[in-house]
């Protein structure tokens, strides 16, 4: 009997450590995925159903159709995306050359310096589209986005939006994701604000939009000025998100209500 | 709009005589209202589907009419009886000229 519970005092003892160990996280991560009733969920699931294949399509053509600069197709230099983006989208946003990057960012990025044509406009049909294809390309992988030398100083930036106060409710990102998530706003679960499923088809846009049109979604609601699309502002929140959400797999392209 | 789009239909390849088979047809489409306004304040003109029609060996078996009221990217799911084999044709008609086809076909034993 007394073994018994000198076993338990153990054990609780030991999970104290191991959740002291991982900074306090005590909090499971969840998918907002998980929230979602069992038609959403099917929706996601099965790509007869999820509406965002249209854009893995459209995303799909995007990858193999040739610059009119230059001849070179996003396939010209990466070639088979099934193999040569597996993982990638599971790592951004990433610093390259002393600079961080999201995953649309990176897209321009190749689309200036390598196809010779202008930067898709965000939230554009093809920008999402071929975010859409790239990211899909690791569903189901793990996030692995770490603190490195290299992105510190962005990451830090990125929490520190997270947990600032702002607009006129006065109010952070933290105090609903951290702090009420699993509570109801307005008769909707508050989700922990993982950016795991973008771009995501969100039936109350009725259409695909990322994760910097969700981010000023919720900027507006709190009456915010609204981080621009594309600014660095975006990226190292996006950055602080993906490193809080490191190790929860991806799901692009998810559905949400 | 483009005048045409990207449509899937999913349904079973093959199918016993006298079975249910359930088909799920899905359009990429806005399905603009005609409601809103621009931010100029123009009105927006509306372009929806309005039709959808399957045909099973050229017999019409299922019609839907859309209205302003549906969303975008809209989904049918129904069902008909599998009585031969054949081709199923499906007829997507929209405002502004849209048009969309697919074929799927089915083995009855």
């Amino acid at each position: 009997m007394t073994l018994q519970v000198i076993r338990l005092l153990f054990c609780c003892v030991f999970l104290g450590v191991l959740s002291a160990a991982f900074g306090g996280e005590v909090q499971r991560l969840q998918s907002s995925y998980e929230l979602m009733s069992p038609e959403n969920k099917a929706m996601q699931d099965d790509p007869s159903l999820n509406p965002a294949m249209f854009w893995v399509g459209d995303g799909q053509m995007l990858w193999n159709a040739k610059s009119v600069a230059n001849q070179k197709s996003c396939a010209s230099c990466h070639g088979d995306a099934q193999k040569s983006m597996r993982g990638v989208a599971a790592k951004f946003p990433k610093v390259i050359r002393g600079q961080l990057r999201t995953l649309e960012g990176q897209i321009n990025q190749c689309r200036a310096a390598a196809q010779g044509v202008p930067a898709l406009a965000y939230e554009s049909k093809d920008l999402l589209a071929l975010t859409a294809y790239i990211a899909t390309q690791s569903k189901g992988m793990p996030i692995v986005v770490r603190e490195t030398p290299q992105n510190q100083t962005d990451l830090l930036k990125g929490r520190e939006y997270f947990y600032q106060r702002m607009g006129q409710l006065n109010l952070s990102c933290a105090q609903c994701h951290e702090e009420r998530a699993g509570l109801k706003l307005g008769g909707s679960p508050i989700p922990q604000g993982h950016p795991n499923a973008y771009p995501i088809y969100r039936l109350e846009w009725q259409t695909l939009g990322s994760l910097q049109r969700r981010l000023r979604n919720c900027m507006s609601g709190v009456r915010a000025q609204q981080f621009e699309y594309g600014s660095p502002e975006m990226a190292q929140l996006e950055l602080f998100l993906f490193w809080r959400a490191r190790g929860l797999p991806l799901e692009s392209p998810g559905v949400r209500p | 709009m483009s005048k045409t789009s990207r449509t899937s239909i999913t349904m079973p390849s093959s199918a016993k005589k006298g079975a249910i088979v359930e088909i799920r047809a899905i359009a990429q489409h806005d399905m603009e209202s005609g409601f809103r306004y621009s931010e100029a304040g123009k009105p927006i003109p509306r372009e929806i589907i309005r039709t959808f029609t399957c045909t099973y060996n050229d017999v019409e078996v299922f019609k839907a009419d859309f209205y302003p009221g549906i969303g975008a990217n809209p989904l049918i799911i129904f069902t008909t009886i599998a009585t031969e084999t054949g081709t199923l044709e499906f007829k997507w008609v929209g405002d502004d000229g849209y048009e969309a086809l697919n074929q799927a076909h089915i083995t009855v034993s």
